[in-house]
């Protein structure tokens, strides 16, 4: 073995240089004996902000809404053992939603793997199906490279999580730091981004000639930087198409725009999956046809031809057919299209597209989302509505838990701008919404950061309250409490008759104590008329606030695409229910 | 049933980088998604590049057989995926070491067997032999199950390694 030269430096050193060479300023995490190393790094430079949060889970949450919310990729750092497998749950959420992560574990020294040392997991084979990739750095030499090779992985193509399994021996011995060509590559790994162009003109003539089109766009817009969600308005405003979202696309377009249809999917509105069910052709662009847009897929929009553009060609022809699929980034898809609207100036059947929307709004007259607010009880959707009404004109950002109340977000909060909406989409995650504020308010500290949540979920992660003391952070927790884990309790009244089985919230804290033994300030609310005034309280409250709002316990979240449906069977109101029986095919469904 | 239900063999080769978990990636990923492996194959093909190939025999319908190419693609280590089944001809082999016990005609015809089927001998006692059987999957599996009722008592197989015919390259 060669000597350490003068320069040397400790494998926890070179990691922390090699974190600075990546523009990384915060590091979410929990220490523990295997990365006491990278701690003392940590502790000897001031580049590099750790943020301590209260459990790995929310580490990687965290670090996901600081990801969703700069485009920048999220770092993550937890020791061996149960650090690195209470971040499981983390890594699957951010490979379901393809979020840019690194995660950093520790792991016992080299000569003890395999030996059930104490705190010691088989990390790499653990995060094995839950990240884009992982390494286990068996030699400090190549350690640097490593985590640059892991940021390129991470942010290149379908962004993902990926972890670098770090023994401590590794982190203790000593090499000299060569600061790499930037950027690193991997040496075979070049997902393709720029899509063929004679396919992008075949999607335009389709495009083109289309009588009753839709655009049907996912998180790969949002994915693919602020720029795309500029292209697709523009392209979207040149065609005068209508256009959906999916719960992961949300603000990639204006919601204020009169050619967004809101969300499609399970919760959609009625327009939106309607338009999806009638249309001609379908562009879809950054989605990936998940079961929740699609329902019954043998009936799904039958009759159209569909265009599929996404970056991971294992998304194409996976669930839904497509006549059209294109391998290729979002943005590069958009600004070709565009490219090709430009020059060849297409004439749009405008008869035909004004029949079209005259049929979308028939559509969007049955007012698919509206409810009764009385005196007495606070309706949920009511208080997302005054929420709004509230936050509107401040620069905001939104996360949420998993649930009702995330649905409801969906649908009743408008989403102006990309990268201002963070939900635990593909995975479903409850307890996401409070650590992802916690990172998004890092990311942005004078930003109004709000966590809307249910009063089951927030309990998942209830302890990162203290995260928010200890760093000042002020976000804003507004639980929609209906004392019910509502989507069960919901499914369990349409599904399974009404047997509520262990889906009331028994023996809740009283959240405005819990507040304030936490050091943020609670309030409650009970009345209608009371709202406004406690959402404004919320708002001038300089620090963490949790608003506990009393809601209608036995509202369901309409419409409602039952499991096993097709889009042009949706339940659009309590009234709707007692008609219908949910097959037996679709009661198997999630 | 239509050709797209249609369940069809594929030969699969993959060129991955013989890194640590480069097999257990590839497996889960058959075992996560609910894929079949019929058979498989890995070994070290490039010393200087430090490189395996992966030959998977796999069955599904045409969505299910582009899945797996999609997803085997996507593996980080992974440098190409060529499905043999589709891209024109090729050859397959297997090998397999075929242990027999037996004396007398059973013995005699063991051999006389081994003969047609241009089987090795590679191991001899007075009352055992082994074989070595080369060819296509079928051929080998012919081969053993005729061997069934002369005394076998040991099969170890490789799998089936293929390559297209021609001078293309890989």
């Amino acid at each position: 073995m060669k000597k350490p030269e003068e320069s040397a430096t400790t494998g926890a050193d070179l990691l922390v240089k090699a974190l600075i060479d990546e523009d990384v300023e915060v590091v979410f995490g929990y220490p523990g004996g295997a990365v006491l190393p990278i701690y003392d790094s940590l502790f000897k430079q001031n580049k590099l902000r750790h943020i301590l949060v209260r459990h790995e889970q929310a580490a990687v949450h965290a670090a996901e809404g600081y990801a969703r919310s700069t485009g920048k990729v999220g770092v993550v750092l937890v020791t061996s053992g149960p650090g690195a497998t209470n971040a499981v749950t983390g890594l699957t959420d951010a490979l379901m939603d393809s979020i840019p992560l690194v995660c950093l574990t520790g792991q016992v020294p080299t000569h003890m793997i395999g030996n059930d040392a104490f705190q010691e997991a088989d990390t790499t084979g653990i995060t094995r199906p839950c990240t884009k990739h992982n390494y286990l750095v068996k030699d400090v030499a190549v350690l640097p490279r490593t985590v640059h090779e892991a940021f390129y992985v991470a942010r290149s193509g379908r962004p993902g999580p990926v972890v670098i399994d770090l023994p401590k021996d590794v982190l203790m011995n000593k090499h000299a730091y060569a600061a790499p060509k930037m950027p690193v590559q991997h040496k075979s790994y070049r997902p393709q981004t720029t899509p063929d162009q004679k396919q992008l003109e075949q999607a335009f003539e389709m495009i083109a000639k289309a009588k009753k089109p839709i655009f049907y766009t996912g998180g790969g817009v949002i994915n693919s930087g602020p720029k795309a969600s500029k292209l697709l308005t523009q392209l979207v405003h040149m065609t005068g198409y209508p256009i959906t979202n999916t719960l992961m696309g949300l603000g990639s377009f204006p919601a204020s725009d009169k050619q967004f249809l809101g969300m499609l999917g399970m919760h959609g509105t009625y327009e939106a999956n309607l338009a999806m069910y009638n249309c001609d052709v379908m562009i879809n662009i950054g989605a990936r046809f998940d079961d929740r847009i699609t329902g019954k897929i043998a009936e799904f929009s039958p009759n159209s031809k569909k265009i599929h553009i996404d970056i991971d060609r294992s998304s194409l022809n996976k669930s839904v057919r497509v006549d059209l699929p294109i391998v290729g980034d979002a943005g590069e898809a958009l600004e070709g299209l565009i490219k090709l609207w430009k020059a060849k100036q297409p004439k749009v059947d405008q008869k035909a597209l004004k029949a079209w929307w005259a049929e979308i709004d028939t559509w969007r007259g049955r007012d698919c989302l509206a409810y009764t607010q009385g005196k007495e009880i606070i309706k949920p959707q009511y208080a997302l509505e005054r929420l709004y009404h509230h936050i509107k004109n401040r620069d905001h950002y939104i996360t949420t838990e998993v649930g009702q109340h995330q649905m409801w977000a969906a649908q009743f909060l408008k989403f102006e701008q990309p990268n201002r909406w963070m939900t635990s989409g593909g995975l479903g995650t409850m307890g996401y919404g409070l650590p992802a504020a916690l990172g998004v308010q890092i990311a942005h500290p004078e930003a109004l950061v709000i966590d809307v949540a249910g009063e089951a979920s927030i309990m998942m992660n209830i302890q990162e309250l203290s995260t928010a003391a200890q760093y000042r952070l002020p976000v804003k927790i507004f639980i929609l409490n209906n004392q019910y884990m509502g989507m069960v309790r919901q499914w369990q009244e349409l599904l399974h008759g009404g047997r509520y089985s262990e889906s009331y919230s028994e023996a809740l804290p009283d959240f405005v104590k819990l507040a304030d033994a936490f050091g943020a300030t609670g309030l409650r609310c009970h009345e209608p008329s009371k709202l406004d005034d406690v959402i404004k309280e919320m708002i001038a409250i300089k620090g963490p606030v949790i608003v506990d709002v009393a809601v209608d316990k036995a509202e369901n979240c309409f419409p409602m695409i039952p499991s096993g449906a097709a889009h042009n069977d949706m339940l659009l109101g309590p009234e709707d229910r007692a008609a219908r029986q949910v097959s037996e095919e679709g009661m198997v469904l999630v | 049933m239509s050709p797209i239900e249609t369940v069809s063999s594929h030969t699969i080769a993959v060129l991955v980088d013989n890194e640590p978990g480069i097999l257990a990636r590839v497996v889960g990923l058959f075992s996560g998604r609910g894929y079949n492996i019929e058979s498989l194959t890995v070994a070290q093909t490039d010393v200087k590049e430090n490189l395996s190939r992966i030959t998977i025999v796999t069955t599904g319908t045409p969505m299910v057989v582009e899945q797996i190419k999609a997803q085997l693609d996507r593996l980080v280590p992974v440098h190409k995926v060529h499905d043999l089944t589709m891209e024109g001809p090729h050859i397959e082999r297997e090998l397999a070491l075929v242990k027999v016990k037996g004396t007398g005609e059973k013995r005699a015809e063991a051999l006389r067997l081994a003969d047609i089927f241009r089987a090795k001998v590679i191991d001899t006692k007075t009352d055992s032999f082994v074989f070595e059987v080369t060819g296509t999957s079928d051929k080998v599996q012919t081969f053993v199950e005729l061997m069934s009722s002369l005394g076998l008592v040991d099969v170890g197989r490789t799998g089936t390694v293929a390559m297209t015919r021609g001078g293309a390259a890989f």
